[in-house]
């Protein structure tokens, strides 16, 4: 994992001391709320229905067992005993006080954490593939180049106020676990002749329209790469639309110019950008590198005994494939059948902290399915993992089932919400509790958002539900077929909405028609994609 | 009826205006009438109050009723943890709010 | 009104025209930027323009850090102001974008905006001011 040297220390303590002061000014009356949103935005502090939401960054989803535990501490000192992992890779604290935030922020700074960028209209936190350093389908490890990236966009001075936030996510296998062409700026890392070099994607995003980012550039080399997306982004600050908050985003600006105007003009920058020295040379990355490297693995390769049928139920869905003989890839289920997906207390966390100190090299990764995995367990331990994780009630064997359920906050906290999200997810959860019907549903990825900003990922969900608010009541809308893998796609509405009740039923009916046209090993997005909507239709409006 | 309402600057606290100072409790709060403007200025001024807004509410006989569901949430607290909510003893609590 | 300025030469008294009116005809020594104007256009008079004054009507607005940048880049000697919307939180990254001098609408705390100068000893990435990034402090 990266550790801090001096310079990196010294930025977010400034920052802490930085943001303090804003926040006495503001305190004190110096500055209107509308003059410090965008400051403690820039720092994750919302305003949200309750109290004041902050928004930690877990940087590319990576976290050692001594900042997790940071985490179960700021919940328990300044929060209320919990968490939200979210689909960005950060953790969403419900209910601070404005006071406490300096104080909060520099107790996360002691262990090399921050909430910068975690919101406005810059550069936010970098995401990256959860499995990253452990899949054995990578071509690399993307975390050494996000890392750099972290750095380059840290109090960017030309992209703090763009038109829009912008997002950035880095992978580097084919599989994409990172909704990568989701993202203002996907990178795909790809090595052509031996050399490591980034796929560009550029444009996609979710929201209210939701695109997919076409490819920009099929590679960029490793000491280019920093020119090449400050002139994307310099391009986009200054071309993208500020006339529409809702036109802003980086995806309509090449929408409407079109991809082939767009990389033209990105290409012409370039030039110009390339000359400035920008790039660090390739020393920096390998200085990065080094400190992902793998770590001491020396455990035999044993199969474990499966003789508990709940350990082997549990092996079979939350625990993959690992490059190194003899490991394992743990996940760690945050979706309790009628829980609040990605809430986790203050002891659980504490919980997986430990684990991760004693069977996972001391590394754990958070999500975008707002889960959290150990990447590294050897497999003899893998029992006693799951015997700790079932008595934290963190043993769920659902990952990737329909009660594995992406939810965002909605009118239960969010206050641009329509329409609450968590109760959806507990009912819908609630009727597929039997795991042998789970089971057999196999691979369906349920998302819901509470209104259309879509932090929820519905568009790409295989079902996706969308609060609205129908004159003052809230109501669901469907969209089936959407993915946020590597067979990206976004869902169709397909047709009029549902009271929350109507839209829980409504999916168990597409889940029989599922079942009665699936051929062989087909998932339900397949079988849609296959026989369209019309069957699903009739069954539900029918 | 017409209600004040908005968060505490420095707790974040959810805020009903009583008609001399402000209430974390929503049965507190006064009809503002048509003053609701002048008391939001004047109290955001004062930093007394951040984030303030007007909203309708129904007079009823356990106290103001917002209209919006989204206010109803924010008087009572987050409806999936009854226990976080001002009224943690009360399961049935959340009933008020659809 | 010019609150900071942070060069030693001479302010300049005479008003700044605008980019239409610079390149129509002009003999002007001061240009003023909307931010929707493309600061390029003003590439092949740097040499003749002793004030470039970059309008911040809101302070979202963040075109006017690319037009400063892309003018310093270009090789931009003169005064380069940030007018209008200009609030203490924006000045450091004003400062490294190229701005050396400010004329904000809202007068601001001197100590404020010294404050806000001096958090940060080091910068991440190469921009227009003199900072060395910390990657080469890194790697000499
Ligand atoms: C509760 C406070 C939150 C607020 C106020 C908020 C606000 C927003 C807004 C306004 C957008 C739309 C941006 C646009 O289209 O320009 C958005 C998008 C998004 N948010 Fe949130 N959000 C919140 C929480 C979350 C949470 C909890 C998650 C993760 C579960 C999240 C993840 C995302 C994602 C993934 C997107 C889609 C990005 C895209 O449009 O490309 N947000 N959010
Ligand atoms: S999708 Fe809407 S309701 Fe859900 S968290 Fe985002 S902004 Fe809030």
């Amino acid at each position: 994992m990266y550790k801090y040297d001096n310079y990196d220390q010294a930025m977010v303590d400034a920052r802490v001391a930085e943001f303090r002061d804003q926040i006495n000014r503001r305190i004190a009356g110096e500055m209107t709320e509308d003059q410090f949103k965008p400051l403690r935005l820039m720092n994750g502090l919302y305003l949200q229905l309750h109290a004041y939401m902050l928004r930690v960054a877990i940087p590319y989803g990576t976290l050692d067992s001594r900042q997790m535990r940071m985490l179960a501490h700021i919940a328990r000192k300044y929060d209320r005993d919990y968490g939200h992992f979210t689909t960005r890779q950060n953790i969403q604290y419900n209910w601070i006080k404005l006071e406490d935030c300096a104080d909060i922020l520099e107790e996360l700074a002691t262990v090399e954490m921050h909430a910068i960028q975690t919101s406005g209209n810059c550069i936010r936190n970098i995401s990256s593939d959860q499995y990253a350093g452990a899949a054995a389908d990578e071509v690399t490890d993307p975390r050494p180049w996000a890392e750099l990236l972290r750095q380059w966009s840290t109090f960017h001075p030309e992209f703090s106020y763009l038109p829009r936030k912008f997002k950035i996510a880095v992978i580097a296998s084919y599989e994409d676990r990172a909704a990568m062409r989701l993202h203002d700026i996907g990178l795909e890392l790809v090595r052509k002749d031996g050399e490591l070099g980034a796929r560009v994607f550029v444009g996609g995003g979710m929201g209210r329209t939701p695109m997919i980012a076409p490819e920009i550039n099929p590679f960029v080399k490793a000491d280019d790469l920093l020119s090449y997306l400050e002139a994307c982004l310099r391009v986009y600050n200054r071309y993208g639309r500020r006339d529409n908050m809702y036109k802003a985003r980086i995806k309509i600006l090449i929408h409407e110019i079109g991809a082939d105007e767009y990389r033209r003009q990105v290409a012409e920058e370039f030039t110009h950008v390339k000359t400035l020295g920008i790039d660090p040379p390739l020393a920096e990355l390998e200085r990065i590198s080094a400190f992902f490297a793998p770590p001491a693995y020396d455990a035999a390769n044993v199969e474990p005994d499966r003789n508990d049928p709940d350990f082997a139920l549990w092996l079979d869905q939350n625990v993959k494939p690992h490059k190194q003989a003899g490991y394992a890839i743990v996940n760690i289920s945050l979706k309790p059948i009628g829980g609040i997906p990605g809430d986790a207390t203050s002891a659980q966390i504490d919980v997986m902290a430990d684990l991760a100190e004693k069977y996972s090299f001391d590394e754990l990764r958070v999500t975008h399915a707002q889960n959290i995995v150990l990447p590294h367990v050897a497999k003899r331990d893998l029992y006693a993992v799951w015997q700790a994780l079932r008595d934290a009630e963190l043993a769920d064997a659902n990952l990737d089932l329909i009660s594995d359920i992406i939810a965002c906050p909605g009118l239960d906290y969010c206050s641009l919400a329509n329409a609450r999200s968590i109760p959806v997810a507990q009912k819908i959860a609630t009727r597929f509790a039997d795991m042998d019907r789970q089971r057999d549903l196999g691979e369906l990825k349920l998302k819901i958002s509470g209104c259309i900003n879509a932090c929820g990922h519905h568009h790409a969900g295989h079902i996706g539900i969308l609060g609205v608010d129908k004159k003052g009541v809230e109501n669901y809308q469907l969209t089936f077929g959407g993915s946020g893998a590597e067979d990206v796609s976004i869902g169709k509405i397909i047709g009029p909405g549902f009271d929350e009740d109507g839209v829980v039923d409504a999916v168990e009916k597409a889940t029989e028609v599922y079942k009665a046209l699936r051929k062989g090993d087909e998932r339900f997005v397949d079988t849609y994609r296959r026989v369209g909507l019309e069957p699903f239709k009739e069954a539900i409006y029918g | 009826m017409k209600l004040l309402t908005g968060n505490d600057l420095v707790s974040g606290a959810v805020t009903w205006w009583t008609g001399n100072g402000w209430s974390i409790h929503v049965e507190d709060a006064a009809d503002v009438g048509e003053h609701g403007e002048a008391i939001l200025h004047a109290e955001e001024g004062a930093r007394r109050v951040n984030a303030p807004y007007i909203i309708d509410a129904l007079p009823t006989e356990n106290g103001p009723r917002p209209a919006h569901i989204k206010d109803r949430i924010r008087a009572l607290g987050p409806t999936v943890r009854t226990d976080l909510t001002l009224k943690p003893a009360d399961p049935t609590a959340g009933d008020w709010i659809i | 009104m010019v609150e900071f300025r942070y060069r030693t030469d001479e302010v300049t008294e005479q008003p700044s025209v605008t980019l239409d009116a610079f390149l129509d005809q002009s003999n002007a020594t001061a240009v003023r930027l909307e931010p929707d104007d493309d600061a390029r256009a003003l590439i092949p008079f740097l040499d003749r323009l002793t004030l470039i004054e970059v309008a911040f009507p809101k302070f979202r607005d963040g075109r006017g850090y690319s037009a400063a940048r892309i003018l310093r880049e270009a090789g931009y000697q003169g005064e380069l102001r940030a007018q209008g919307d200009v609030l203490v939180d924006q000045i450091a990254y004003m400062r490294r974008c190229g701005f050396d001098s400010f004329a904000p609408e809202a007068s601001l705390n001197p100590d404020a905006v010294a404050r806000a100068l001096a958090y940060y000893d080091h910068a991440y990435q190469g921009a227009a001011d003199s900072a060395v990034p910390i990657w080469k402090l890194r790697h000499g």
